[in-house]
């Protein structure tokens, strides 16, 4: 009796560690990918200095394929240096940077998604300013206003990483063709074509914004477009700056524009159903019905590119292309973006080599290689870039012409920009007026 | 797999240490002359358990009490975030929902549980109706969240269903339901995930009890011609009255506590928030950790009727000893 | 000693209910388990498994199948792939591989996380429940209250604490190790294992414990000889809770380990696999089921010993 018991016991023990071992020997790769490569020529490398055996811990949002071109990006740098670039991603990375710094266990570099988060952790007096060297590069490789958004209260802390374009529509060329719609040139065109497609019986829009906890950030997108085209630029920074009231006609304005196409029955929401399934879609699969022809048009940024099924097209007369999303004038070029920073929360040699070599046009050029990222460095050479529709967004951040603002919910304060701006989202197409849901934003704009 | 070892290696090396802690622990109660023995026990058992509590517990709970009264840049201001929380709008909503979480899930769980318990009880195939049930508990809370997103998941009526729920009610002729935008519905069909989760460790607990109740009682009823029913009412329930005590508190102290499920379904939109994610909220989020704070305190006030309870029947059962 | 079969003489004897049943009670229940209640049992059993089932069925879907199609569609279409779990388990870079690395981590982080507060919360549940000293109800209650104290807001103290202890230049408890993860959770626990053990030790006959003080028992020998013996059932059942906790912890892990693959648990790992904008949910599917199999195994190896009473109910034969 009492053996046999013990056998028992002794079975699921057994199954958990044979379990335990053929998972381990699944997952032996560890590091770098088996050193096959040939050495890296690093003459490019020596200005960064060699330091043998130190390591710098880097924290971000970044993960999964996304992590992986971003480890690649170094490579060459860790190889010639020395330095081992100890990186960790995580999707919590905005509470969690929190209470590391808080405790006093931050990391030695993070890259910061939001500048307005950025801006906190400075004034709180975690984050170090960015040494001589790295302001030196930025100065060299960006804009004046890229610049802007790593500095706070007149002080440079960030450098800035990569970027994205907002403000896209994408749509299918081919089922455009077919149906002799031409791509709209303003803002009002747009609104007739939605109409002349509502009429044709497909919804002419679709949108999602869930997106977990961060459900209603898409929505945000939309409401800036609006702002910067409508409004113009310079409302656009009184609003980011809380100069003008979040409740301000100017705004509501722009929400009421959105709201002709986000709240309106016959224009969304295609493939999903009525205007409040958009916030039940999630933001991944909200563009999908492009590609079947339940739905015509989608607004979202560059990195929507990586969220069409494997094997679409994307191309000016292909499958699925984009346009920038129209002002009220025809030939306007004026986008939003967003973006990372690059901030230290410790000092050192090695920690100023990382970060001088992420500021630096080399990284800018390794990382775009790789495809499925652009960067607003002035150093990068857009013929790098892995699509037409990568190029022609570097061109865009490029070029001198282009009125370029950064995302406003990641400049304004969290208790905003990463809170009430969006769920006030989610209460407006879940059916709550704009008046209402502007003046709770304002309501919760931190004084 | 050299790497495994000595992962492994770690661990025996903890609680080893662990073990050596403990028994030398052991060792000084027992050599403790024979006067100061029975203190030296009491020190002796009680001082892990009492610095860990007071370091990682008590601390940060007397901190969380100063913290409320203070503003984001932590300036003492009296009683204006308990003045926000009943005031807002939206936290009264948070605070409503809170008290239907509280009160639901652990009644249902707890029936559900129990009626589970008392029909599989020596039933063939015991096990494995004990695991199907059991099986939500060992789902972590967000895996829980995607199920059920699953199951509630809305398309259009021109669309095809992805959702189960919706799908059964087009079956049935009716049109598909947006179940988690509707408030207050929304915040049931929350609830419905936590009964779900739950229902597994209240079953495991009365099942056990169930199992100690002697089998003379049992017998003796069965002899004095009582039906299931009434052996249910006069045996079952008043033998297993402690462990019924223990599942709901602890259902209830679980409940209260809960936010992975808020955070992961709803982010607390549409009028479903409820306190402990309300305090991540407004702690993480919206940089007002005083706010977080005052909603601790609330939550501690909320659970203290539970304590006090709790504390009664402790007595009681001293005085029947 | 009394006659109540909840508490067998001394010793580790929990043999199950079921091996020595007289006829007699046999009898007993066959009258008890009707039809009409095992039916029911059933179709609960079935409205509890089916949405995890739906699951199952859908981690072996392709992304854009999901996203079009309900998964009972699936029988008739018959379009399954091993996509997801090639995701999850395979390993192509840093991003997917190493599963098994985190699998070792949970179990290295889980097993010290479960004895850990086992032993400590028996030690103090003992005292609480045969131990006399003044204000002892009053502690014990206070114990009791402080499981309501949010995880969340002990987070950060908790961390600086583990940062600033250390002697000049060495930490005591260096950050990103399985040590800050098993002092954590072990904190964590004990409110809620004192409580229920203390539960169960208070129900044991106290002439059990007197009989050996009589003998000359000490309290350390009562404690490892009797107590922890009879209460073998009370700490398989809350062991398997507080493993379950543990196991399938976020929060915990996402403070103290440090994300690493020397550290981090399988939870973490897949909280990432969902990709930076979180668009590969469809891998948590998978993932939910890889991460399962390990309570479900501990579920069953250990269901055989609280089949007696866990806090047999307060009827003293």
């Amino acid at each position: 009796m009492a053996n046999i018991r013990s056998k028992k016991a002794v079975l699921p023990l057994a199954a958990l560690s044979v379990l335990a071992l053929t998972l381990s020997a699944c997952g032996g790769s560890e590091g770098d990918g088996g050193g096959e490569e040939p050495a890296a020529n690093c003459s490019a490398y020596e200005e960064y200095g060699t330091f043998e055996g130190e390591e710098v811990s880097v924290y971000s949002t970044i993960t999964d394929s996304e992590q992986d071109l971003l480890e690649n990006s170094w490579a060459d740098f860790e190889e010639c240096t020395g330095i081992e670039v100890a990186y960790e991603g995580s999707n919590e990375f905005e509470t969690q940077v929190l209470v590391r710094a808080q405790a006093g266990n931050p990391p030695d570099v993070a890259i910061f998604p939001q500048p307005g988060l950025l801006a906190a952790q400075a004034r709180e007096g975690y984050i170090k300013p960015a040494p001589p060297e790295v302001e030196a590069l930025v100065d060299e490789n960006w804009s004046e206003d890229w610049k802007s958004y790593g500095t706070v209260d007149g002080t440079f802390y960030a450098a800035p990483m990569l970027a994205s374009v907002k403000g896209y529509v994408w749509y299918s060329p081919t089922t455009f063709e077919e149906n002799g719609w031409e791509v709209p040139a303003t803002w009002d065109e747009m609104m007739e074509l939605s109409q002349t497609i509502a009429d044709s019986g497909i919804k002419p829009w679709c949108a999602g914004f869930e997106s977990g906890e961060a459900t209603g950030w898409p929505g945000t997108d939309w409401i800036e477009d609006v702002v910067l085209r409508q409004a113009g630029p310079e409302v656009y920074d009184q609003w980011v700056a809380h100069e003008i009231p979040f409740n301000d006609p100017q705004i509501t304005e722009a929400w009421n524009t959105v709201g002709d196409i986000l709240k309106n029955e016959e224009f969304v929401n295609g493939g999903f159903g009525d205007v409040r399934s958009i916030i039940s879609t999630n933001v991944d699969v909200a563009g999908d019905p492009v590609v079947e022809g339940e739905c015509a048009m989608y607004h979202q940024a560059t990195f929507q590119a990586a969220n069409w099924p494997e094997g679409t097209d994307i191309s000016e007369n292909g499958d699925i292309w984009a346009f920038i999303t129209p002002g009220e004038e025809a030939g306007s070029s004026a986008i939003t973006g967003g973006g990372e920073f690059v901030a230290a929360y410790n000092e050192g040699e090695p920690i100023t080599a990382f970060l001088s070599y992420m500021a630096s046009a080399e990284f800018a050029n390794n990382r775009v290689e790789q495809g499925g990222a652009i960067s607003a460095n002035q150093g990068l050479d857009a013929s790098l870039a892995s699509s037409d529709l990568d190029r022609q967004s570097i061109e865009l951040l490029q070029s001198e012409e282009t009125v370029f603002r950064f995302d406003a919910s990641d400049l304004m304060p969290g208790a905003v920009g990463a809170n009430s701006f969006w769920s006030g989202i989610v209460e407006w197409i879940n059916g709550t007026p704009t008046e209402e849901v502007v003046d709770t934003i304002e309501s919760s704009w931190p004084e | 797999m050299e790497d495994v070892g000595e992962k492994f290696l770690q661990v025996v090396i903890a609680l080893a240490i662990f073990a050596a802690i403990i028994g030398l622990i052991m060792l000084l109660v027992d050599r403790a002359p024979k006067s100061f023995r029975d203190k030296a026990t009491i020190i002796g058992f009680l001082a892990p358990a009492g610095i860990l509590l007071t370091v990682g517990m008590v601390w940060p709970a007397v901190q969380t009490t100063f913290l409320a009264f203070t503003d984001r840049d932590g300036n003492v201001n009296g009683l204006d975030n308990f003045i926000w929380m009943f005031t807002e709008p939206t936290a009264l909503v948070t605070l409503r929902n809170t008290v239907l979480w509280v009160i639901l899930v652990p009644t249902i769980s707890t029936i559900v549980g129990l009626v589970y318990a008392v029909f599989i009880d020596k039933a063939h195939g015991e096990r494995v109706l004990k695991a199907l049930v059991f099986m939500p508990m060992a789902i972590s809370m967000v895996g829980a969240g995607i199920i059920w997103n699953f199951m509630y998941a809305y398309r259009g009526t021109e669309q095809d269903q992805i959702g189960l729920v919706n799908q059964i009610l087009v079956w049935f002729g009716g049109e598909p339901r947006q179940f988690l935008l509707d408030a207050p519905w929304n915040t049931f069909f929350l609830i419905v995930v936590m009964v779900w989760i739950q229902v597994g460790f209240a079953m495991v607990v009365l099942s056990a009890a169930i199992k100690g109740i002697p089998a003379d009682i049992v017998e003796a009823s069965r002899l004095d011609g009582a039906t299931a029913w009434q052996q249910f009412w006069s045996v079952t329930i008043p033998s297993i009255r402690g462990a019924l005590i223990v599942v709901v508190t602890t259902i209830t102290i679980i409940t209260l506590k809960v936010f992975d499920i808020v955070r992961t379904m709803t982010a607390g939109n549409y009028d479903t928030s409820v306190v402990a994610n309300e305090m991540y909220t407004q702690a993480f989020r919206a940089n007002e950790p005083g706010r977080g704070a005052a909603l601790a305190l609330v939550l501690f006030l909320m659970v203290l009727p539970v304590v006090l309870y709790n504390a009664r029947q402790l007595k009681k059962q001293k005085e029947i000893r | 000693m009394t006659s109540t079969p909840a508490v067998p003489a001394m010793g580790t004897d929990t043999t199950p209910d079921t091996t020595r049943e007289a006829p007699i009670t046999r009898r007993v229940k066959n009258k008890l388990t009707s039809r009409g209640a095992t039916i029911a049992a059933i179709i609960i059993a079935v409205l509890w498994t089916i949405p995890t089932f739906g699951l199952f069925i859908s981690s072996f879907r392709s992304e854009e199948v999901i996203n079009d199609t309900g998964w009972w569609t699936s029988f008739t279409q018959f379009n399954f792939t091993l996509q997801n779990y090639v995701d999850v388990i395979g390993d192509e870079g840093s991003s997917s591989s190493n599963l098994g690395q985190y699998f070792v981590n949970s179990l290295a982080i889980v097993i010290p996380a479960t004895l850990i507060p086992l032993v400590v919360a028996a030690m103090a549940a003992y005292i609480f429940a045969w131990g006399r000293f003044r204000g002892k109800d009053t502690l014990f209650v206070f114990i009791f209250a402080l499981q309501i104290v949010p995880l969340q807001m002990a987070l950060i103290p908790l961390l600086s604490l583990f940062v600033n202890l250390q002697i000049g230049e060495f930490q005591l408890i260096p950050p990103g190790s399985y040590a800050q993860l098993w002092i954590a959770h072990t904190i964590f626990a004990l409110p809620l294992a004192i409580f229920l053990l203390h539960n169960f030790i208070a129900e044991i006959p106290g002439e059990v414990i007197e009989a050996a003080r009589v003998d000359g028992a000490g309290h350390t020998t009562i404690f490892w000889r009797i107590i922890v013996p009879l209460s073998v059932p009370a700490l398989a059942s809350y062991g398997i809770f507080q493993f379950l906790w543990v196991w399938n912890d976020l929060l915990v892990a996402l403070v103290f380990s440090g994300g690493t693959a020397d550290v981090a648990p399988i939870t973490q790992r897949l909280a990432e696999l969902t990709g930076t904008r979180g668009g590969e949910w469809h891998r948590l599917t998978a993932g939910a089921f890889v991460s399962m199999i390990v309570p479900l195994l501990v579920f069953f190896g250990l269901q055989r010993y609280f089949v007696r009473g866990l806090l047999a109910g307060g009827l003293k034969g």
